[in-house]
Order: C-alpha cells, then structure tokens, then sequence
C-alpha cells in the first residue's frame, strides 16, 4: 500500500502549484515530487478511481460524469472574430484527477521529425502562422521512450515503415486484431498501403502491477475498471503520492494566478468545493490544465503588469487553437464485426502522413479503421443523414447494423491559423461568476482539403476491402473540438510565443505552462503521447532549474 | 437519484475495491455471473407507480414509444418497458425536460381529436391512424424529444427501469460483458485462421 497523500496547510512551504491533474500535470507532479519538492495540485474535477467507473453509457454520455459539464462551464463559439458568439458546446476534456487520459481512446502514436520542422521544409502557407517547433524529435526522443515505458505502451517496433527512429521497443506487445483491424490489412494491402499494429496506450499484458486489458470495449468516453488503460489517474498519480511529498486538492477550481509588484508568481486563488476562497501560496507555478482551461486562466490573471492577461506580452495567449481535422467514411459487411468488443482500433496505416506538394496543398494524417459507437450513441446518430428515423424501417436498420458497420477515420493536420482561439466570452459567466471560454474556430482551407483528401482515401480503403455498401457525410468546417492545441505555444521569439523550449512563460520567471496548450503545430491527430513526452522533458528541465537555483520566487 | 439508481454493477466493484484488478480478472466468471444476477434482480423490481405520468398519460407515452420502436418478431420500446425509463427520467435527471414533453403530450392530444374525434386519445388510433399523426410532426422539437428518450430507454442501462431483459441491447447484437477473448468478429477469425494455415 502506498503512504497516505501529504496534506500541506496554506501556510505551507510549496515548492510547486500545478494546475489540473490531467496528461501533462500527473507526469510533472510524479516527476517533481519523486525529485524531492513539495506539490500541491489543484484539480477542477473530482477523484474518481476504478470502483467508480462502470459501462453505464447514459450516466457519461449525457451526464457528463467525467468531463466537463456544460451546465456548470458554458462556452460559447463562433467561426470567425466577427460573429458574436453563441452559447453552444465547443470543446470536452477531461474534469476529473487524471485528466483526459481517462476517457481517451488512448491512441498513442508519437509525433514523426517532420513534425517539428515541416515548416523549414514546406514554406510558409497565407493565413497562417506555420512555424517550426523550437526542438527536434532527436531531443524528445529519450522523452517518448519515458513516457511509453513509465506508463505502458502497446505496440509493434519496426512495424510501420513511416515510424520515425526509436531508442527502445514498447514495453507489451501489441493487444489482439479486431475485424476492423483484419479489413484495414486487407485493404491497405490491396492498395499497396501498410497496416500496423496500433500503439495504444492499454496494456496487452501484466506491467508494472497493473493487469492486462479484458477487452471489455468500454475505452473512449469511459474510465477503465481493470487499470488496462494507463491513464495518469492509473500510473503516475499514484506514484506521486506514495512520495509523501505531493498533495493532490479536489474540486478546487483555480481562478487567477497572483504575482507580486517584481512580476513574480506569488501562488494562486482558487474556490474549494463549497466555493469558499483560498489562497494557495508557491515558490512556481506550473498550469497544465488544457489547451482551452490554461489560456482562459492566464487571461484571468489580469493585473496592471499584465493588463492583457498574465504572460501575455506577446498578445498570443488563446491564439493558434489546434483541433485537428477529422474525415470518415463508413461501412457496412455481410457478417458482424462485433466492434464493441475490444479496444477501438487494432491497425493505423501511416502512408499519407506527410504532406505532399503532389497533392497541391499542405497537410498530412494517418487512417484508423473503428466503430466507436456504444448502443444508445448509435441508434440516436449511426446512420447517414437519409436514414429512417423511426418505426419498422429504423428497426431493421437497428437490428442489421450495429455489429457489421465500421468506420475508416482520418486523423489530420491543422493548422495554426492565429484568429482561431480561446478568448475569455465578454458576456457569458460560468458557476462561479467567472467569464465562459469563448472558441472561434474555423479550418484553414488546407485542413480541409486535407480532410477531403483523407475522405477520399477512407473510402478507397473500404471499397477494397468487400464492404456491402460504402457512404460518408458531407465535410464541413469544424465546430467542436476534442484536441485542445497550440493555445500558448512554445518558441525561442518571446514577441512571437508564450513559453520558451523549456516550457517556462517568456514573461515569468516562475511560471511554466506544460500541455497541448505548447503545442507548435498540430501533428496527426494523435496529441497525448506527445503531451507526456513534454511534461517529461519539462520534468527534468523543471528539476534542474530549481536545483541550480535558476527559478527566482517571490517567497 | 443517485441512491436509487445506484448501478448494482458499481456497487459490486465497489466491494472488490482494495482486491485489485489482478483478482477481477481471476474472479471474472464468479463476477459476471454477480452481474447477471444484479440485472434480474434489477428488472424484476416492477416501478411500483409512476412518478411524472398518471396511468392514463403512460398509456399514450408508450404508444408513441411503441410507434418509434415497433414491436414485430422481437420486443420493441413497449416490451422494454420504455415508458418506466421515460417516467423516471423526468422524474430525476431529465426533469427540465419534462414540461416540453408533457405540452407536445397534450398538442398531440388535441390534435388527435381534431383530425378522428373528440373521444379519442392517440393510444386508441390503430397503427397506420398513428404512424400518420406522428409523420405530421416528425419535425417537430417534441417528436425529437420523444424519440431520444425513447432510444435511451431502449438502450441504456437495465437499472434505469428500460431495455427490460436487455431487449434493445439484443436487438442490436451487443453483450455487456467485462471479458471478451480473441477473436471477437467474424472477419478476425478469418485472418486469424489464414496466419495459422499459412504458418
């Protein structure tokens, strides 16, 4: 059994405040605490473990039971700056201990070289501000390797001929191949395309304590009762807090990041579950809380040294949002597929990564073969738009469907357009009375040539494979995002980014901002395994600037 | 709400909390067979009296329900017992709902008289008299309030008072268990028995 979680009273010496508990937060607490400082995390959400999750379908997807919850954090959306916003759904994450890496599908693919340099490579695209990451792959690397090892990764080494270098194999083996998985080989080998084993970040056998994936098929949307999916929630929280040294505070909502007259982060305010308020004080400070959640807080921060939101000198704060596009085309075969079984995706064809000037526009993803549809989610929205709704008709689709329909989804590019954004909305409030995020999205025209091009290849990759019918719905531009990216992104240029390669605020000495929020570019599609590399690059970064006496605080 | 429906599948983890996972996947078919139990147990506490309809009321909610997922060889919404998910629904968790439902209830009532008499109610009309009514407002917000309950009584959990015997779950082809084996579908298989002849 692990030692009880340390308990530090206000008054405290703090090392480190982090800021939600999530991908990003989990890794650095572990890292920061195991390094010997006293952590306080502050979590929005609850702390729920694997005796509170169940396959009731109702509870997560309409109550919300592990995301944020709409009802209590509206947001509101608009395409474009000139619109005025309305209230409506925008974004999910994650809003309990453990972040999004509960409910994710836990795809977990690592970015490829290209996609820290693509802009060297490429040029620059008009209307956009495509940039090159101020690292390389060859620096995160040894991070990729931590991450896929400390929290257990499935998959196959050498299996995709797109895979970029790699230091180690996974440490578990691939998990079993599914019929979506059968197809996509079957199809991509046709095609003269290669199927591989898809990373996933579900353990195919015993690790490190934890057992091996039951094949239950309740993975997106849902917290994993068998600890199988290595949710931070399942890996490094709980290491965190055997230190003794890491306090991880529930349902404290955090609403501003205060600093002194020097400039210095002084702690954090934040409302407890009862919506008391409480001053949290810390040596640094490090927001991990969501590409959408960590740049609305730092716009919060306002004060007469930051009048436009805290470390945002550069005015990029909530610029550059990144959903990532998604295409899909479906399905549908003589015999069952059974897709509720298992893991959602068993095979990733990799072919049309890159971008290719061939193709006459920027942008590039990967092909995934999945029916993540649980029973009731299908019969509300499985069919295309001209399907019966109801009665016999209905039925029979019902009956004939859900276990031999599959979908081929391409996860793609987007590019970081700076008017796409996260912005505090002027005129919606929140349960606390704070300002709602407000989202203005809309795709680049390349994202959606992307999305039209990797539409075309998803039904190309069904047709080969003896579908009995074959259709897909018409693209539009994205109004809702599941990858929160590039909202305070990284860079050497403090006029022209929010935090420099170490993750530490250009503006603030003692202030480090560490989750999709650093993100560049977008790469494919697949953003978590990426995240944790940087949280533990940033980790050790962290580490050894606070050793040497590199992190000036205000206490 | 939460006490009552209380999942009794959650509960049984809960007891397991503290034995780790390494005993459930040991334990799988003792568990799976607890589940099993606390479902039958689940479905046969019959909902004592309706909380959001009068009896009269019921009897139109699951008409219109019945219309929406007909029954034909296999049970459809009203052998679900649909109608105690939606009155419990409005009851609790989808209470805001319920006074958008209860008016289109009330509109479509009248229209029912408007169009085959004063003395009749929808739940009286045969069949085809209701698919016709219905298709008349098949736009409408509370048709699309109707059908989603509807579905979410037909599909959601046993424990919620619909999918009675888990009808709308075997109407699809989908099982809710905690441990599936390799292979799982059809084409799977196949692969799976051309590696092994190949090898």
């Amino acid at each position: 059994m692990s030692k009880a979680q340390a308990k530090f009273d206000a008054n405290a010496d703090i090392d480190f405040v982090i800021i939600g508990a999530g991908a990003a937060g989990g890794i650095i607490a572990k890292e920061l605490s195991a390094a010997g400082f006293r952590i306080v995390v502050l979590e929005q959400g609850p702390y729920l473990k694997e005796q509170d999750f169940d396959h009731d379908e109702l509870k997560y997807m309409r109550q919300r039971a592990i995301t944020n919850d709409y009802n209590r954090q509206p947001n509101t959306f608009r395409a474009t700056v000139k619109e005025k916003a309305k209230l409506q759904p925008a974004i999910i994450y994650g809003r309990q201990v453990g972040g999004g890496t509960v409910h994710f599908t836990a795809n977990y693919w690592r970015f490829h070289e290209i996609d820290f340099n693509e802009y060297s490579r490429w040029g620059s695209i008009a209307g956009s501000g495509f940039a090159d990451w101020p690292i390389t792959y060859a620096e995160l690397e040894p991070y990729y390797t931590k991450t896929e090892w400390e929290l257990g990764v499935s998959g196959l080494a050498g299996a995709s001929p797109f895979d970029p270098p790699r230091s180690k194999p996974y440490p578990v083996p691939p998990l079993p191949i599914k019929s979506s998985g059968a197809l996509a080989e079957l199809g991509a080998k046709k095609l003269g395309w290669h199927a591989f084993p898809a990373p996933l970040a579900i353990i195919s056998q015993p690790y490190r304590g934890r057992s091996a994936c039951l094949h239950c098929g309740f993975c997106e949307y849902f917290g994993c009762e068998a600890k199988a999916k290595s949710s931070t929630l399942a890996t490094v929280i709980r290491e965190a807090e055997a230190t003794g040294k890491c306090e991880i505070r529930t349902n404290s909502c955090v609403r501003k990041i205060e600093i002194d007259k020097a400039g210095l982060v002084t702690g954090v305010t934040y409302f407890d579950e009862k919506r008391q308020e409480h001053f949290q004080r810390a040596k640094a400070v490090i927001v991990c809380a969501n590409g959408a959640e960590t740049p609305r807080l730092l716009l919060m921060s306002k004060s007469p040294q930051f009048p436009h939101g805290l470390a945002n000198s550069s005015g990029k704060v909530g610029k550059y949002l990144m959903f990532n596009g998604h295409a899909q085309a479906s399905a549908l075969y003589e015999h069952p597929l059974n897709e509720f079984k298992s893991v959602a995706v068993s095979r990733v064809i990799h072919d049309f990564y890159d971008s290719d000037p061939k193709r006459g526009f920027y942008g590039g993803g990967g092909i995934d073969m999945r029916f993540v549809s649980y029973p009731m989610q299908f019969a509300l929205r499985g069919f295309q738009a001209d399907a019966p709704r109801w009665g016999p008709e209905f039925k029979k689709m019902l009956r004939e469907r859900f276990t031999r329909t599959v979908n081929a989804s391409g996860h793609t590019t987007s590019l970081p357009v700076e008017a796409n954004s996260i912005s505090l909305d002027p005129n919606v409030k929140d349960a606390y009375g704070l300002p709602a995020v407000r989202v203005t999205y809309k795709d680049h025209p390349e994202d959606m040539k992307t999305m039209q091009f990797f539409q075309a290849r998803c039904k190309e990759l069904l047709e080969a494979t003896a579908a009995k019918k074959v259709w897909a719905r018409e693209l539009r531009n994205q109004t809702f995002g599941y990858h929160l990216l590039g909202t305070c992104r990284m860079g050497n240029d403090p006029h022209n980014s929010v935090v420099d390669k170490y993750h530490r605020a250009h503006d603030v000495p003692n202030l480090f901002i560490c989750d999709g929020s650093s993100f560049v570019t977008s790469g494919r599609g697949q953003p978590t395994c990426t995240i944790q590399a940087l949280a533990f690059r940033a980790s050790d970064h962290i580490v050894r600037m606070a050793k040497s006496g590199e992190i000036k605080s205000a206490i | 709400m939460e006490d009552r429906d209380l999942s009794r599948r959650r509960f049984i983890f809960k007891s397991c909390a503290g034995l780790g996972s390494a005993w459930i996947a040991s334990h799988l078919p003792e568990i799976a067979a607890a589940q099993q139990h606390a479902h039958r147990a689940a479905q046969t506490q019959e909902s004592a009296k309706f909380e959001s309809f009068t009896k009269e009321q019921s009897i139109e909610v699951e008409a219109i329900a019945e219309q929406i997922i007909p029954t034909d060889d296999t049970p459809g919404a009203r052998e679900a017992r649909v109608v105690f998910f939606i009155d419990r629904a409005f009851a609790t968790f989808a209470s805001d709902e319920r006074p958008a439902y209860m008016k289109g209830l009330s509109e479509l009532q009248k229209k029912t008289q408007k169009r085959f008499g004063k003395a009749r109610k929808f739940s009286d009309l045969t069949s085809a008299q209701q698919t016709q009514l219905l298709k008349s407002i098949e736009k409408t917000e509370f048709f699309e309030l109707a059908r989603t309950m509807t579905i979410l009584g037909m599909f959601s959990n046993p424990e919620y008072g619909g999918n009675h015997n888990q009808a709308g779950w075997k109407l699809l082809g989908f099982e809710d268990q905690f441990h599936y084996k390799s292979p799982f579908g059809y084409y799977d298989a196949e692969y799976l028995a051309n590696k092994g002849s190949q090898s």
